[in-house]
């Protein structure tokens, strides 16, 4: 062999040891920690920002790192990889040895059973032969019985089981692989869009619908096609509160066509139940509102807009949003309106309200009307904010429903209601129900792996010594647990009273138990070593 | 939706303070019987194992090794005064036995009041009553307690270690009432799911026993190394020595608090599998690395390492019992310093 296959080897082994793989899960703990304490990208970019700028070369050091995206780093993915790999390798040999295990006889008797933690010794005035038998009888079906006949012409009997214990073992470990392969496959066919949906109005599956829109690798080139299905209609939201004016439950009620062309179907989406389409789910992930204003503009035309407004403060929805309506172009004679909504609206000043709860009870709409230029030169503009660079102030107001309030210039606002809207979110992940699979054999093998006891036992029955049949037979008995669960002491001790019993009982009555006191290792030990 | 019942909220609290009373009044007595009850009760525990099936055809018990001229004790059964001791020491002993058995029962009162506690809370919420920290450590104390006498069960001999499983409980208690008291409070929607039920049943399940486990290992490391000193020459018993003297064998211990992580681990997987669907169901992701999951994600690689690190041949013994340790200071660490203080950095999103 050559000196780098030599080393290639040894590398591969080690890789693949027990030790390597306690190793990798401790980094693996380790790595995962600041991913918890460290503000995160992929959850909240505006914390990481403001962070790295508060800590200057320290934070620009930790973002060189990865620290800001622990979960997505070359370094978090390195340790998993080899996590990985240990995992496949150390998989593969167990299994081809536990698939011999399966097929072949329990192992003979060790010489000297007296030396095993558990054993025993009784005599029986049976022959070797029909005791045996008789014993084969009494250990019954759960055990995997071996009968050979030694030189010195006593019979042992080699005793297994337990066998489900390392299967358990094997299957939680093939499904843990399984199960990171689906995350992987899941992360790159990923896809999640979330779009504001006022009641009354719908939208379909398609990636310019969305406000915002997080794909995987897949996704983001375009690998994906988005499920076409549209939310024809909200047809209505609705949330409830508790008499002390906690939330109970909100729903959105909704027609949809899961292909172009289907026909109309209609459910409910709530918090916890979305709507499950092949492939895509659509949550409901919070809900606001959305403010109905009809302004005369200076030219004497009426607009009319709703405008969603996002909430400020998620317990008493307290929101903030703008309207905007573009005058004959290059007259300066745009109106923009920046306004708040209090859904139950208290003054805490004169003129300043806050709002007290999310229940919609005589709400105020607090406007700052402008006049001038929208400066909507082509460019983008976010519909939330308002950009008063080239507008002058005319007023401001606060408006219940139906009030109107006149501005200078001819401008009239009118406060004409409002309608509740619900942030929808659509995701595809299609490994998912796959996932779960996975993850039940994990359970499933665990529960083997860790509840089953893994058991040996070897009985040696040697004929009397003058073989005439005159004196009696001599059954030794030795006990081996290869796994923790459950007090082999005891078991042993059951065990051997029942083997004794199988018996036509000897000349001497005594059932002797001897545990041994530190023999477990060693005795493992030998009793592995004996398998090569 | 119901609201809150103020007067059941209240018989709660009450029976929530009771429990405290009577646990603390039962450590008090596995106090007395641990400081007052029978040394020596290691070198017996084996032979008492042996006898705990006594039958028919077992005529004669093959004397261990190591147990020496020292009589097989069987739990439960009256004491028997051994010859090297006197009279008083031995009434003494008896006296401390008696005490130790009432703690005991003292315990199960303790956690028939506290399982009141919760039950009444559960109808005056209208829901599973474990939707904050308060409700949370109420039970995972209880199935700490739990737990402990499950333990008991299978290894009378640790009854005199009570004690050091009530102290962290009542200690968990007492925070829970004070620092991390919140009133009675409905559920938000996000929070009303049965799997979310099922799951912080398991955690809290899970969690307490583990709590269980790492007093069993601590007090494995005491032992553990009381044993290494004691064969070496010019040894000074030292502050533990005493303690050390009075707990079972140390692979006794190691191995009860094996048995409580190997019923655990499973259990904690399954809430941790249960924790994402209900994630997946709320926020359309099952997995989204929020601190309060990844320290989740931290506890359950060290548990699975701790179960590696004892399967290891060569790092059995305080390797892995150093890694229980760890495993329970992260679960501390997810409960306290999460839920107090990451929490508010950035927490769940959503409706509420
Ligand atoms: C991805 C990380 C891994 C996790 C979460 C994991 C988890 C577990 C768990 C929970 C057990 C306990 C079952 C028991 O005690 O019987 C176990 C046992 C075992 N694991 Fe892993 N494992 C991982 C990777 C590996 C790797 C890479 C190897 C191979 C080097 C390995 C080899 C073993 C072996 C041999 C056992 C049996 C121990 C015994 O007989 O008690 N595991 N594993």
């Amino acid at each position: 062999m050559s000196a780098t296959a030599k080393v290639l080897r040894m590398g591969w082994r080690r890789l693949t040891s027990m030790r390597t793989a306690l190793i990798l899960l401790f980094l693996l703990a380790v790595a995962a920690v600041p991913g918890s304490l460290l503000p995160q990208r992929p959850l909240n970019p505006s914390n990481v920002s403001s962070y790295i700028k508060a800590h200057g070369w320290w934070g620009q050091f930790l973002n060189s790192v990865d620290m800001f995206d622990v979960f997505g780093s070359p370094w978090f993915a390195a340790i998993y990889l080899l996590l990985f790999i240990s995992l496949v390798g150390c998989l593969i040999p167990r299994i081809r040895v536990h698939a011999r295990a399966l097929t072949r006889k329990p192992l003979p008797a060790p010489r000297n059973l007296s030396r095993l933690p558990e054993s025993g010794r009784f005599e029986t005035s049976d022959a070797p032969e029909d005791y045996a038998a008789a014993a084969r009888e009494t250990l019954g079906r759960r055990w995997r019985v071996a009968q050979r006949r030694e030189d010195s012409g006593a019979l042992t009997l080699s005793a297994e089981k337990g066998y489900s214990r390392e299967t358990g073992n094997l299957l939680f470990h093939v499904a843990l692989l399984a199960s990171l392969i689906l995350i992987a496959v899941g992360r790159l066919y990923f896809y999640e869009g979330s779009v504001i949906v006022r009641q009354g109005q719908g939208f379909c599956n398609a990636v310019v619908n969305y406000d915002t829109w997080k794909p995987g690798r897949f996704a983001a080139e375009g690998k994906v096609g988005p499920a076409p299905f549209c939310i024809e209609k909200l047809n209505k939201f609705t949330a409830t509160y508790t008499r002390t004016g906690e939330p109970a439950q909100f729903a959105a009620a909704i027609s949809y066509r899961d292909r172009i062309g289907a026909p109309l179907q209609h459910d409910t989406i709530t918090v916890n139940h979305p709507l499950r389409l092949e492939g895509d789910r659509v949550y409901l992930t919070g809900h606001g509102f959305a403010p109905t204003v009809t302004i005369r503009m200076p030219d004497g035309q009426v607009v009319r807009q709703t405008a969603a407004f996002l909430p400020t403060d998620a317990s008493t929805l307290y929101s903030e949003g703008v309207f905007k309506a573009n005058g004959p172009d290059g007259a300066k004679q745009d109106i923009g309106i920046s306004g708040f909504f209090a859904p139950t609206p208290r003054q805490t000043a004169p003129g300043i309200y806050t709002s007290v709860s999310a229940q919609v009870n005589n709400p105020v709409l607090g406007i700052f009307v402008y006049k001038g230029d929208l400066n909507e030169n082509g460019l983008p503009q976010s519909i939330y904010s308002l950009d008063t660079s080239k507008m002058t102030k005319i007023g401001a107001a606060n408006l219940r429903v139906g009030q109107t309030k006149s501005f200078p210039g001819g401008v009239k606002v009118t406060f004409d209601g409002w309608t509740p809207y619900a942030n929808l979110q659509v995701s595809h992940d299609p490994a998912q129900t796959y996932l779960l699979f996975s993850a039940l054999a994990m359970v499933l093998g665990l529960g083997a792996s860790l509840g089953v006891r893994r058991r040996r036992v070897w009985l040696r029955i040697a004929p009397g010594a003058d073989g005439a049949g005159s004196s009696p037979t001599v059954v030794e008995v030795g006990g081996l647990a290869r796994s923790d669960s459950g007090n082999f002491t005891a078991e042993f001790a059951g065990l051997l009273t029942r083997l004794a019993a199988a018996g036509t009982p000897g000349a001497e009555q005594r059932t002797l138990h001897d545990t041994a006191d530190d023999a477990f290792d060693e005795s493992i030990d030998a009793i592995g070593a004996r398998k090569d | 939706m119901a609201g809150i019942n103020g007067s059941m909220a209240h018989l709660s609290d009450g029976l929530f303070t009771t429990a405290i009373a009577v646990y603390a009044l039962a450590a008090v007595g596995f106090t007395a019987e641990y400081a007052f009850g029978r040394v020596g009760r290691t070198k017996a525990e084996k032979a008492a194992v042996a006898l705990r099936k006594p039958s028919r055809e077992l005529a004669a018990v093959g004397a261990p090794s190591t147990a020496g001229g020292v009589p097989p004790e069987a739990p439960g059964s009256a004491d028997v005064p051994t010859s090297d001791v006197s009279d008083a020491a031995a009434r003494k002993r008896g006296l401390a036995e008696r005490i130790g058995r009432w703690a005991l029962v003292i315990t199960l009162l303790g956690a028939l009041v506290h399982v009141g506690s919760i039950a009444v809370r559960a109808i005056a919420v209208d829901a599973v009553p474990w939707s904050n920290m308060y409700e949370f450590a109420s039970v995972a104390g209880l199935v700490g307690v739990v737990a402990f006498v499950a333990v008991m069960w299978k290894l009378p001999q640790l009854r005199h270690l009570g004690g050091f499983v009530l102290l962290p409980v009542i200690l968990v208690m007492f925070l829970a009432g004070t620092v991390l008291y919140s009133r009675a409070q409905p559920l938000v929607p996000a929070l009303r799911s049965y799997w979310l039920a099922i799951h912080v049943t398991l955690v809290s399940i899970a969690e307490g026993a583990l709590m269980t486990s790492a007093v069993l290992t601590a007090l494995y490391l005491v032992k553990q190394r009381h044993d290494r000193l004691v064969t070496k020459p010019g040894y000074q018993p030292g502050a533990l020595a005493n303690l050390a003297e009075r707990l079972p064998a140390a692979a006794t211990l190691d191995k009860a608090a094996y048995r409580v992580v190997a019923f655990s681990f499973p259990l904690y997987t399954v809430a941790i599998i249960c924790g994402a669907i209900w994630a997946e169901a709320a926020w359309g992701r099952y997995w989204g690395w929020d601190p309060k999951e990844t320290w989740a994600f931290i506890v359950w690689v060290i548990y699975a390492g701790y179960l590696h690190a004892r399967a290891t041949a060569g790092w059995k013994g305080r390797v892995p019992a150093w890694i229980n340790l760890a495993g329970f200071g992260a679960i501390t660490f997810n409960f306290l310093v999460v839920n107090i203080v990451v929490s508010g950095l950035h927490s769940y999103a959503g409706l509420s």
